[in-house]
């Protein structure tokens, strides 16, 4: 469990660290949380050239509103912690989603190391993060020598660990729309244990429907929100979950079994979002 | 007052908690200074010849000072567990053929330890890949075997001499029969494998994590070819065992080997992933259950059919279907019963001891056997169960399967749990649930159950020495992994010598200071090692009065020994233990041999709540009795069947080592292996009894492993049990979410037609 030799760098910035991204590209890898990278590393399935660690740039660690009145939305720094986005009066308040999500990544220990902005990157179809923040509809802004462009979730991803990110591109800001605490929504994570990766999940925001491990990516249940919002009842919609996706199967789930889950996590989720 | 039975708080926490333990890889003793690091370069496929080894690249690499083959270890490849097929042997380093994932194959040692991964990694070894062998009804095929030179796949049979009985069944108004797995198991302990090794003045020095150092001693003594009195074993602290770490595994000899052929210091130890392969594993029985009897409720009839997997190299798993065929009836008077195991070898790691290691396979099959009856006959499983038992007036009981029970409280133990679990109540909420068709459903288990401790190892050997500084030493044969000895032996001697706890310095695990000694695994510490120490502070007292009645010129009858001192009764004269031993050492050396072993017994009532919609199945409540006799300390007794009890539950819903048709293992991290944590696992209700053995003066019995035995059926009972009403007769563990919800499809659509 000794990863193949390389060159460590602790940029003091920003820009610091995207000029190192430029020069070394795809021989460079991006450290922050640390928890999907570096196992990775361990198990010399990747074996960057040189890590660059912005685990502790101050500027990407922040939650804030930004713009003004109903052009404003939550702006979250991507080395912000799962912890921080759990424990925020500001994401409480606002995206009540986000934090109820980012409480149920792993453990707690993991919580205090993974980032936000790390967990979008990795693009893994089984994290919560990434199908929460497309329930809800958010931004991934991305930056590199060549400037700073907002790509909306919606178009991010590209397959499974892979998104639109360019290799100098890094992710430095997260922004989702305010639904505010009186909002429906819900999560809805199946796990066999409580600090394991989800089999299925649901993310349910204002009539919007986010799903963890249904396909290469991230999903939206589009059948059921297009059947909600022609008046259908609940269950009606719910059972629409599964198409369009395209699961696989694994130790945990078949492919069918997934798609059963995501039916009846759907059909949860929504009810406790319609009652909240 | 005594000690015995009161809650002592465990001596060896404080430096566990705070500066942490010393474990084999920790060691920083001076004989290990300028070891060489080894890094093994393991098979990735599951069956395949060598056909070449190239390694001078990887000579060339930074920091590497030898890079060994096969060819060039000179240990015969070795039986590693003595009563196998005598063709089944396994090379240090696999030369010609590897018959697992995870084999070693090259030998790389590195001045760092950091080196060795960059320099393994440029070992090139062509396979010319042959066809994996999992399952173990086509094992038992031999239609492709693993030992060209055995001619067969079957390493050990018991009871394949005779057919079955055609008419074992003949008097039965019902019989039931069904297929049923008992899943491979990883022990996952903490504290992975780890060796280091010195050759110096003709002996090897070798430390290892171990739960027996002096059988690790003759094993890897057999193994290099040497006299047992050239080797010295020293076991620091081990950080786990469950069964997994019995004795020596072949790597401890190649460290030792390698010691002497580098003439250096040679230090190992694997990482999780090596171990996820490389440590022994657990269980893994196809087994075929038929039972048959009267529609009142009696069961007259059981057979027992055993397909056991041995892995590839037989180990201690080859012998363990011998406890499974004795435990086969379990707690039940049954007229006529019938079992044969069959011991096959498989492309897969091998099997050997964990926790309960061959009774709680026994207890699965027969509990999971009662409850087919039960459902069969439409009778409640607990009246069924109750209707069977062997009665308190039997014993002492020879069963069926050659078990002579030494006592049992059978239904007072299943009275106890369901008295306490609120039975008739729970069946109550159960139908209520049922009929308003609520998505959570209720589930009701309960095993009761019967096991072997200290089974095979009946003897031990301990010595209690005071010192003249008023300090006691005591030596054992048994070897703590978790257990609380240190605790527990202290108190042993302290009863009879009234010397505090502080005072008293337990040691084991190191073969020169305790040449002798079985170590700890079976339950057998207590009733073995612990009797045997208790009886050596006894004649130590004994020799202490003799001395001391010349001394005092008074009749030793008229002596008594309190707090550490002999005094005449009735008067100030006396003398301490300590002055004694100021003029000759005082000393006693002993050996308890029990002769026989201890059947404790209890019973398991577990609650599961099962999501119907999703397949997810959450322990609500466990009961238990784990009768182990008179409790030497509550603390030590509750925190073994805690785990015992975890490990039981996460068998019957979580655990499973799995490999793909190619014998790739899909379950080698703890991301994929599903042990458990505290949040799958609800508080546990236990309750006492305590009957006791005659087979020791002290009338205790083992506890290390009841809760495996006994949980493990009673939640996979408890979880089939909710999803009955559905028409679920049978779920294979573990009960995971997708098996439960396959299984209540399966029932509709059998319903349907």
């Amino acid at each position: 469990m000794i990863p193949v030799g390389f060159e460590y760098v602790r940029p003091d910035s920003v820009d610091g660290a995207l000029a190192l991204l430029a020069e070394h590209g795809e021989d460079a890898t991006i450290l922050a949380g640390g928890h999907s990278i570096l196992p990775v590393m361990k198990l010399r399935l990747a074996a960057p050239e040189l890590v660059i660690d912005i685990g502790r740039l101050a500027e990407l660690n922040y939650v804030r509103v930004d713009g003004d009145g109903d052009d404003s939305w939550v702006a979250i720094g991507a080395g912000t912690r799962h912890r921080t986005v759990e424990s925020s009066d500001v994401v409480a308040a606002e995206v009540p989603l986000l934090a109820a999500v980012a409480r149920t990544v792993g453990d707690p220990q993991i919580r205090h190391r993974g980032t936000l902005g790390g967990s979008l990157a990795h693009a893994d179809p089984a994290s919560d993060l990434p199908a929460a923040v497309l329930a809800l509809g958010g931004t991934v802004v991305l930056r590199s020598p060549r400037g700073e462009r907002s790509v909306p979730i919606t178009g991010f991803y590209t397959g499974v660990f892979s998104s639109v990110k360019e290799p100098d591109e890094l992710i430095v800001e997260v922004r989702v729309p305010r639904t505010g605490a009186g909002s429906g929504w819900a999560y809805e994570k199946f796990t066999r244990r409580a600090n394991d990766w989800a089999i299925v999940a649901v993310a349910v925001v204002d009539g919007r429907v986010g799903m963890v491990n249904m396909g290469p990516t991230p999903l939206r249940a589009s059948a059921t929100e297009a059947a909600l919002a022609e008046g259908a009842s609940i269950a009606d919609a719910a059972a629409l979950a599964d198409q369009g996706t395209d699961p696989t199967g694994d130790l945990t789930a078949t492919k069918e079994y997934r798609r059963h889950l995501a039916r009846v996590l759907t059909k949860r989720a929504l009810t406790t979002a319609a009652g909240a | 007052m005594s000690i015995m039975g009161t809650r002592v708080i465990r001596t060896e926490d404080p430096l566990f908690l705070s500066r942490g333990a010393t474990y084999t890889d920790d060691l920083t003793d001076e004989r290990l200074i300028g070891a060489l690091h080894l890094t093994l370069v393991r098979s990735p496929l599951a069956h395949a010849r060598i056909t070449s080894v190239a390694v001078d690249e990887a000579r060339a690499a930074p920091g590497v000072v030898a890079v060994v083959t096969g060819a060039e270890v000179d240990m015969a490849p070795a039986l590693l567990f003595g009563g196998a097929n005598k063709a089944m042997v396994r090379s240090f380093l696999a030369a010609d053929k590897v018959r697992f994932v995870g084999e070693p194959v090259v030998a790389v040692l590195t001045e760092e330890a950091y080196q060795g991964q960059d320099a393994a990694d440029l070992v090139e070894v062509d396979y010319d890949p042959l066809p994996a062998v999992i399952d173990l009804h086509a094992a038992a095929t031999d239609e492709v075997l693993l030992f060209e030179d055995a001619g067969t796949n079957t390493s050990n049979g018991f009871g394949l001499d005779a057919e079955f009985d055609e008419h074992l069944f003949d008097d039965c108004e019902v019989v039931v029969t069904r297929e049923i797995t008992n899943q491979r198991l990883a022990a996952a302990s903490l504290e992975t494998r780890a060796a280091s090794a010195v050759w110096t003045d003709g002996r090897y020095t070798l430390w290892c994590s171990t739960q027996a150092p002096q059988s690790a001693r003759d094993e890897v003594a057999g193994w290099l070819g040497v006299d047992s009195a050239q080797v010295h074993v020293i076991t620091p602290d081990v950080g786990g065992g469950f069964g997994a770490k019995i004795g020596a595994d072949p790597e401890f000899a190649l460290v030792a080997w390698l010691a002497r052929h580098t003439g250096r210091p040679v230090r190992w130890h694997e990482s999780r992933s090596e171990n996820m392969t490389g440590m022994v594993q657990g269980r893994s029985q196809a087994q075929t259950v038929t039972i048959g009897g009267n529609r009142d409720g009696d069961v007259l009839a059981y057979r027992l059919d055993v397909l056991a997997d041995a892995g590839a190299y037989p180990r201690l798993g080859a012998v363990l279907p011998l406890f499974t065929r004795m435990m086969a009836p379990g707690v039940y008077d049954i007229g006529k019963v019938e079992s044969r195991a069959r011991v096959l070898v498989t492309t897969t790691t091998s099997i050997a001891a964990y926790r309960g290691a061959g009774r709680p396979e026994a207890t699965a099959a027969i509990e999971r056997a009662m409850d087919l009856f039960a459902a069969e006959i439409g009778k409640d499983p607990v009246e069924v169960r109750r209707r069977n038992l062997i009665k308190p007036e039997q014993f002492p009981f020879t069963t069926k399967g050659g078990a002579p029970y030494d006592t049992g409280e059978y239904a007072n133990a299943l009275d106890k749990v369901l008295d306490a679990a609120g039975y008739p109540e729970l069946r109550a909420e159960q139908k209520a649930r049922r009929e308003r068709g609520e998505v959570v459903q209720l589930g009701i288990g309960v095993s009761v159950f019967v096991e072997i401790t200290g089974g095979g190892a009946f003897s031990e050997d301990a010595a209690v020495e005071v010192h003249p500084d008023g300090t006691v030493t005591v030596l054992t044969g048994t070897s703590p992994h978790g257990q609380g000895h240190a605790t527990a032996w202290a108190m042993l001697a302290s009863e009879h010598l009234g010397i505090g706890l502080d005072k008293i310095t337990v040691k084991h695990g190191d073969t020169d200071l305790v040449p002798r000694g079985s170590g700890t695994m079976g339950s057998r510490s207590l009733q073995t090692g612990g009797v045997a120490v208790y009886q050596a502070a006894g004649e130590l007292v004994e020799l202490a009065k003799q001395r001391a009645a010349d001394l005092l010129e008074a009749n030793a009858d008229d002596l008594d020994v309190a707090d550490g001192r002999v005094s005449v009764r009735g008067t100030d004269s006396g003398v301490t233990l300590a002055q004694l031993a100021e003029s000759e050492p005082l000393r006693v050396d002993t050996n308890f041999d029990s002769g026989a072993p201890c059947f404790p017994f209890g019973a398991h009532l577990a609650v599961v709540e099962v999501d119907v919609e999703s397949g997810k199945a959450v322990v609500d409540r466990i009961i238990t009795v784990d009768d182990a006799g008179p409790v030497l300390n509550p603390v030590l007794a509750e925190g073994q069947r805690h785990g015992g009890i975890a490990q039981g539950i996460s068998q019957a819903l979580l655990e499973e080592v799995v490999y793909d048709e190619d014998g790739n293992p899909l379950t080698a991290t703890f991301a994929d292996y599903a042990f458990p944590s505290a949040a799958e696992l609800p508080s546990f209700t236990l309750l006492d009894m305590a009957t006791p053995t005659h087979v020791n003066p002290m009338g205790v019995k083992g506890i290390g492993e009841a809760g495996t035995i006994g949980a493990t059926p009673a939640v996979q009972s408890a979880v089939i049990d909710a999803v009955s009403h559905l028409g679920v007769r049978h779920i294979d563990m573990p009960t995971s979410p997708l098996r439960v919800w396959t299984a209540i499809n399966a029932a509709a659509v059998e319903g349907a037609q």
